[in-house]
């Protein structure tokens, strides 16, 4: 029946030898971490993510603790003291226009500016995610009907879109959340659709088809995990411009009204003061800069740290 | 280790495929343009024993790969019956989908791509027992004996992801995977086409050693004559989505009716350095699939190609021994071509 047993080559199923090195290392050291502790390890040994990492947790830990690190109050203003400079006596950052403490408004305004920052990026990717996730699983009309509608606010600039969004609910930072929200779904969405519609096509998930698994069981085991990395270094990009939007919408006086601390705003009240006070006047587009550049730089990060097989 | 019997005395075959039939549209160029349709597979209809090893061999894009997914249901078949141990499948009173792919799975040619880069290989390999509702632990214990069985130790290499493991190892954790929900039949598509020689040899005798402890019938698809050769019991020849002729091992590799399994088997280099090649058996491309000749796919390369060929579709016809069916005027007793024999 089968070809003559001379042809047959032994099998010896100890012969096989794993990758080199890795019998010298104890069973119990090498038993690989899962997939997130490796990225985790990986991060920790990349210096430039460390330190981004670093400088956000400062900014974010002092935003948070902002009400017990006794600063002066944010919102005291003081008309004997206006733009005193940087370095000044009591006042370590100088003060604003109204004779506000620049340090206590920057840290407090770190709390708003980072909210700003983040809530509307996860809530668009809760919600984009999602779409583009049954969008690309399950292609076809669906698919076309869902990148269709997205592609609709697509077509208009973000700025422009959250402007008119803000502009039409009114101001206020609720409503400037929500614009920044709507502005993101879109990108969000189309990012995670082909993302999952490449991973959708690959050997493993046919193999787990043909396994007779459910789709979500799938979409959980399968491709949630392959399409959540590069959707999360997508979103971390998205935290720095939503930052700027928000910086945006606040200094046209759509987002947060005075006299709340906030990075956008306060830039927008002291650009009168840049000829007198140039440096007070730059340092809430300093934090700007920082924190989305932070957040620039983590995503770098991740996306190489992700990458497992580099 | 598995007493899964196989009934003798009259056995129905365990997969049995009536006029297997798959048409890809092709996107056309202009929007009222006639739509085009690419004969993937066209009435391919064959049987495989239980316990016995059917190979499919062809050329690159002759249909094989689409048989198999046809098979597994990947994708839909546009005609055709498949029986499946007896039982017709996906019938109102037949074999479930889920129940097919029980009993049916199949090993992919690239070994990396089919596994999920982000799941330790156990834990790929009890997906599938998972997704049929054996409870985590348990699965995972499936795995480990898996692992050993396809001759990996599961403390080693359980919890390594698949660019931790070499071409060889990957293969074998896809076997391991295709195991895991104790199928009877396994197709392996091009399954050690990618592996280097030695490597492709150790897989082999995997392949037949799991085949004899588990009572495994495989349909084996390759490019590779000689290792088909090895592996098989039948051989099914297809061309440009049709089968051009089928039967043992003995008669496909001994004896060939027809001139494209000729041509095929004349093409294999030899291991004797002193016989050359003179001249290459089978010259140019096949056909274009979307708009295949009329009569006889194969006439346009074929040296005995007349007026027959080009009017009449040769019909699978059998000849000789037991098994061995041809599709070919030369041997379709009734045709008017003048080599008939």
């Amino acid at each position: 029946m089968n070809a003559p047993e001379a042809q047959r080559i032994t099998l010896k199923f100890d012969a096989l030898t794993p990758a080199p090195g890795a019998m010298e290392v104890p069973v119990g050291v090498m038993l690989p971490r899962t997939y997130w502790q490796t990225v985790g390890v990986r991060l920790a040994r990349d210096p430039y993510t460390a330190a981004c990492a670093f400088i956000l947790l400062a900014i974010a830990g002092a935003a948070v603790l902002a009400p017990w690190l006794g600063l002066p109050d944010p919102a005291a203003t003081n008309a004997a003291q206006r733009l005193l400079p940087v370095g000044s006596s009591g006042h370590l950052l100088g003060t604003d226009e109204l004779g506000r403490d620049m340090l206590s408004r920057l840290i407090h305004g770190g709390r708003l500016s980072l909210t700003m920052g983040v809530l509307p990026v996860a809530v668009a990717l809760a919600i984009g995610g999602t779409l583009g996730l049954v969008a690309g699983f399950i292609g076809g009309r669906t698919n076309m009907l869902v990148m269709r509608l997205t592609d609709v606010l697509y077509a208009f600039p973000s700025i422009l879109l959250a402007v008119a969004i803000a502009g039409s609910l009114g101001a206020g930072v609720g409503n400037a959340l929500l614009a920044i929200t709507i502005v993101f779904i879109p990108p969000i969405t189309r990012v995670t659709e082909s993302v999952t519609t490449q991973v959708r096509a690959m050997d493993f998930v046919e193999a787990a088809r043909a396994s007779g698994a459910g789709a979500f069981r799938i979409i959980r085991t399968h491709i949630l995990g392959n399409v959540m990395g590069p959707v999360f270094v997508y979103a971390t990009v998205l935290v720095s411009v939503s930052i700027l939007i928000s910086a945006g919408l606040s200094f046209i006086g759509l987002g947060a009204s005075p006299p709340t601390a906030e990075w956008g705003l306060m830039l927008n009240t002291l650009r009168e003061s840049i000829f007198l006070a140039p440096l007070n006047a730059v340092l809430p587009g300093f934090m700007i800069f920082i924190t989305s550049m932070c957040f620039n730089l983590i995503s770098d990060g991740l996306r190489s740290a992700m990458d497992v097989r580099l | 280790m598995n007493t899964r019997e196989i009934s003798t005395g009259h056995p129905a075959p365990l997969l049995s495929v009536r006029g297997l039939r798959k048409y890809f549209p092709v996107k056309s160029e202009r929007f009222f343009a006639p739509r085009l349709m690419v004969q993937a597979v066209d009435d391919v209809s064959f049987s495989i024993e239980a316990g016995e090893t059917l190979g499919i061999v062809g050329e690159s894009g002759c249909g094989k790969s689409t048989t198999a997914r046809l098979l597994m249901r990947l994708i839909a078949p546009d005609a055709g019956e498949v029986d499946f141990a007896g039982r017709p499948v996906l019938t109102e009173d037949g074999l479930s989908l889920r129940d097919l792919r029980r009993n049916m799975q199949m090993v992919f040619q690239d070994s990396y791509a089919s596994l999920n880069p982000r799941l330790a290989v156990q834990d790929s390999i009890a997906f599938g027992p998972r997704a049929h509702g054996v409870p985590g632990p348990k699965a995972t214990a499936k795995a480990r004996e898996l692992l050993s069985l396809v001759g990996l130790d599961p403390d080693q290499f359980g919890r390594r992801y698949p660019h931790e493991l070499s071409g060889g190892q990957r293969q074998r954790v896809n076997v391991a995977r295709a195991l895991a929900l104790d199928p009877r039949l396994v197709i392996l598509d091009e399954a050690v086409s990618a592996l280097d020689k030695s490597i492709e040899a150790q897989v082999l005798n995997l392949l037949m050693d799991l085949k004899a402890r588990l009572q495994l019938t495989y349909l084996f698809i390759s490019h590779d004559l000689n290792v088909v050769q090895y592996i098989s019991d039948h051989v099914l020849v297809m061309y440009l989505g049709k089968a051009v002729e089928v039967g043992s091992v003995e008669d496909i590799y001994h004896r060939p009716r027809h001139p494209y399994t000729q041509a095929l088997l004349a093409s294999r280099p030899t291991m004797d350095p002193e016989v050359k090649l003179e001249r290459s058996p089978l010259t140019g491309d096949p056909p274009n699939p979307i708009n295949p000749p009329p009569g006889c796919r194969f006439r346009t390369r074929c040296a005995f190609a007349e007026d027959v060929c080009g009017r009449v579709e040769p019909a699978l016809t059998s000849c000789g021994a037991t098994g061995h069916a041809v599709a070919c005027h030369m041997h379709i007793p009734d045709s008017s071509h003048s080599r008939r024999q």
